[in-house]
């Protein structure tokens, strides 16, 4: 199996803590990972991502454009921005909730983050925008966002991993306490979840 | 031996605990932070780490832990360097016993840093060898064997990761804690012809070191990392050659590989250049196009010894504008590059496809996000504080180097200039001396206080200038991920220690006036700067709250609709990221709000309450 997947989001978003569970989850099915993500400055709200990269053969973090099986964006107007790099039929799992830049904020202006959903959805063939506003209130807590896409990525099947192997990484790499949320969370969007 | 999911700063760290290293010092910064971080958590009992105060220091510190035949790594970003060169480019001049390895981190792009300075260049000035790894597991090993070549050849040592190689991660193969080298070392012995420096010493080195670099390029001509790929059988005639080294290394031989496409060159160890090796790559090629960052290192030294050498070859790269000169290269600029070169077109079926889902360019305008203090920084308060009191004066804002540098954007605006760390002090004196009728301001963080700041308090106080110093203390190192610092009274060893407080320390220097203040309480701080500011000579204010990102916010507050008469101070005047605009109307974003209040200080009406008082309808700010 080899995967190329892009997680981008706003600094702050948890998108380092949903790549580090990927890349543990697909570790221990024995593959081997290289992931690069933005650490500095952007974490300051700016826009961030990260590459991760899974399989034989692997050379650099650095994903090409066009190549990307997946991404996962934690904000609409950030998905979009990475879409060169997804390649045709991707699979794209985009949070419905944007947010809005200081810039946008200050200007005036506005932002229109639906804008950038009905890009997506003219754009790409595989797109599934998840409500994370409503399951961030159902589920109790917004930091849970990041759980909620990996979980809506793994059941679509373009992760290449089961709800069974994120848990696994969960539990080992999030503190207990806050096991229960995100197995919650996680299970959100699963077909069987009622 | 076993595999783990390591970040290539954690890499380095583990391969520096494995060959026995016995003292790591450092000072924070992007990229090159966890290093040290890294050894601290999974350190053996007997190797000791110190964030130091800055550079030089750490510098210092490793170079006396050397002297004494221990094995040593001093780590910063390339930046810190320059502050740590003194001690550097005298002690390569005495050399070391025990292997000292310094790990100065680049920044292509830049990401996070000032300048796009290459640590390559700063190696060749300094005599030192330098380590250029292209991965993390790379980086593990080179690490390792860095400290052997330091001590074979009784010099430190320099290994340059970029942040590609710092950041990125892999699943990679480390060793046990079984298998760590053990290193034993001798203490230090006087001898005073060796370890203090004199012109006369300096003279009898300098031939030594000139000397063993010459020998040290054909041992690096033989080290198994720099090498050479040939090209499969199809393309051997063909005439064209790659050169690259570091990250862009793994970007070309990804390019590259499927196709065998090209004879490929990787240069890990950029100074002494192995020209030997260099030499048989270049035999029977007619073109080479070099591939890295940051300064053209190689191309340089290839183009030198075609020169030397006679050689028939074009070399190809920055100097040429083959590649472009400044910037992080990517993925995709280097395949475009090489395509270019070899003369293939894009979409060569040897090629990963760049089959992107992508059908038409109407994309709409995508949102600008540059990076903004957090929501509920203390830095923000401080700032309009000093806004509010200075409104209608002449003045300038001297900033700094730590997340307070964010205080540059729009709406605060409160960074009329930033250079290097600690320079605002200085900036700030000189601006004063030619215009007297300027109140100048000089903002610096605590850790930066330490760091740098001290001489420039030290020079304003001796030459009479004229100026406010903002000491912006919210106890953490933070832009680099929250370092302690002598102000935290908490060391890398785990230790609670005394504190050193900067208002003594200030009172020591001879200030008169220094006070200190919450800048949360948005009314006493803005009096306390007019108060403050208006004193002659040197006087300072210490704005004093801790970093939002490490305490617990105290809960959200709200702006209610009714009151609010959407004026938008609050916006146009904090730029807070959690003050937003829904449908028309200010509204604060609950999971972004710390509770900070101070928007609720600002608002005119008072109309921003905790939501429980908005839905009592009570009185919001008293
Ligand atoms: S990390 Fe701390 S100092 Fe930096 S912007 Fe956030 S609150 Fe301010
Ligand atoms: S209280 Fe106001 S200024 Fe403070 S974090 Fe919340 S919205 Fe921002």
């Amino acid at each position: 199996m080899n995967k190329n997947i892009i997680l981008c989001g706003v600094g702050g978003q948890g998108t380092v803590l949903a790549s580090k569970l990927i890349a543990a989850a697909a570790m221990k099915k024995g593959l081997p990972v290289m992931s690069a993500e933005t650490i500095g400055m952007a974490q300051r709200g700016g826009s961030v991502f990260s590459h991760i990269r899974i399989g034989e053969g692997l050379r650099s973090p650095m994903i090409a454009r066009g190549t990307a099986d997946v991404i996962l964006g934690f904000e609409p107007g950030e998905a979009v921005r990475m879409l060169p790099y997804l390649k045709k039929g991707g699979q794209a799992v985009v949070s419905i909730r944007g947010i809005m830049p200081v810039t946008a904020a200050l200007s005036g202006a506005g932002y229109k983050s639906e804008e950038m959903l009905s890009y997506l959805e003219k754009q790409v063939e595989h797109l599934l925008v998840v409500d994370t506003e409503k399951a961030c209130r159902d589920i109790g807590s917004p930091k849970v966002l990041n759980i909620l896409l990996l979980g809506a990525a793994a059941h679509s099947g373009a992760l290449g991993l089961s709800d069974e192997d994120i848990k696994e990484a969960i539990k080992e790499h999030v503190p207990e306490k806050f096991h229960d949320m995100n197995l919650r969370a996680l299970a959100y969007t699963h077909p069987d979840t009622p | 031996m076993h595999k783990e999911f390591l970040m290539g700063n954690e890499a380095i760290a583990l391969g520096t605990i494995a060959a026995g290293v016995n003292l790591v010092s450092g000072y924070p910064g992007t990229p090159s932070s966890e290093v040290l971080e890294t050894v601290a958590k999974r350190r053996t009992s007997d190797i000791y780490v110190e964030w130091s105060v800055n550079e030089k220091a750490a510098m210092e510190v490793a170079a006396g832990a050397a002297y004494t035949g221990a094995r040593s790594m001093v780590t910063m970003k390339q930046v810190g360097l320059n502050v740590a060169s003194d001690p550097l480019m005298s002690l390569e001049y005495i050399g070391v016993k025990g292997g000292m390895v310094v790990l100065a981190a680049d920044d292509p792009g830049p990401i996070s840093s000032q300048t796009e300075q290459d640590t390559r260049h700063f190696s060749a000035f300094s005599k030192l060898p330098c380590f250029d790894p292209s991965d993390p597991q790379e980086a593990y090993e080179m690490v390792q064997e860095a400290f052997e070549y330091s001590e074979k050849y009784e010099t430190p040592v320099f290994l340059r990761p970029t942040t590609r190689v710092c950041h990125g991660y892999a699943s990679i193969t480390v060793k046990d804690e079984a298998e760590y080298k053990v290193h034993n070392f001798e203490g230090f012995t006087k001898d005073s012809g060796r370890w203090v420096i004199f012109p006369r010493l300096s003279y009898q080195n300098h031939i030594k070191i000139e000397a063993r670099n010459q020998t040290l390029a054909d041992d690096f001509s033989e080290y198994s990392r720099n090498r050479i790929y040939q090209a499969c059988r199809k393309n051997v005639l063909l005439k064209k050659g790659i050169a690259s080294g570091g990250i862009s290394f793994t970007y070309a031989l990804e390019t590259l590989e499927e196709a065998g496409m090209a004879k490929l060159f990787k240069v890990s160890t950029p100074h002494p250049f192995p020209e030997r090796l260099a030499l048989s790559f270049l035999e029977g090629l007619t073109e080479v196009l070099c591939i890295e960052e940051l300064d053209p290192v190689i191309e340089r030294e290839l183009t030198y010894i075609c020169g030397k050498y006679h050689l028939p070859v074009k070399i190809y790269g920055k100097l040429t504008g083959h590649v472009k000169n400044a910037g992080e290269n990517s993925r995709d600029s280097v395949q475009e590059n090489i395509m270019q070169f070899l003369g293939l077109a894009s979409d060569s079926p040897n090629m990963v496809s760049a089959d992107s889902a992508l059908s038409t360019d109407s994309m709409p305008s995508l949102p600008v996000r540059p990076p903004v203090l957090c929501a509920g920084c203390p830095h923000r308060a401080s700032f309009c504080a000093v806004k509010a009191a200075m409104k209608g004066k002449k003045t300038i804002f001297c900033g700094d180097i730590g997340c307070y540098t964010l205080g540059n954007a729009m709406p605060l605006d409160m960074v009329d200039t930033c250079l290097c760390m600690g320079a605002g002090l200085g900036i700030a004196q000189g601006v004063g001396h030619m215009e007297p009728d300027t109140t100048c301001f000089a903002f610096v963080g605590d850790s930066t206080f330490f760091a740098s700041a001290i001489t420039g308090v030290i020079n304003a106080v001796y030459n009479q200038a004229d100026m406010t110093l903002v000491i912006l203390d919210n106890s953490t190192t933070a832009m680099t991920g929250h370092q302690p610092h002598p102000g935290t009274g908490r060391t890398m060893m785990g230790e609670i220690v005394q504190k050193i407080n900067i208002e003594a320390v200030l009172r020591g220097i001879g200030l008169k006036v220094v006070e200190i203040v919450n800048p949360l309480d948005y009314e006493a701080s803005v009096e306390c700067v007019k108060r403050v500011a208006w004193e002659p000579g040197v006087k300072a204010i210490i704005f004093k709250a801790p970093c939002i990102a490490l305490t617990k916010p105290s809960g959200s507050l709200a702006v209610s609709p009714d009151k609010c008469i959407n004026c938008r101070k609050c916006i146009r005047e904090l730029g807070c990221p959690a003050l937003v605009i829904s449908e028309k109307q200010v509204s604060i974003d609950s999971s972004l709000c710390t509770g900070c209040s101070l928007c609720s200080q600002i608002c005119p009406v008072n109309a921003i309450c905790p939501p429980a008082e908005k839905d009592k309808g009570g009185v919001c700010h008293e």
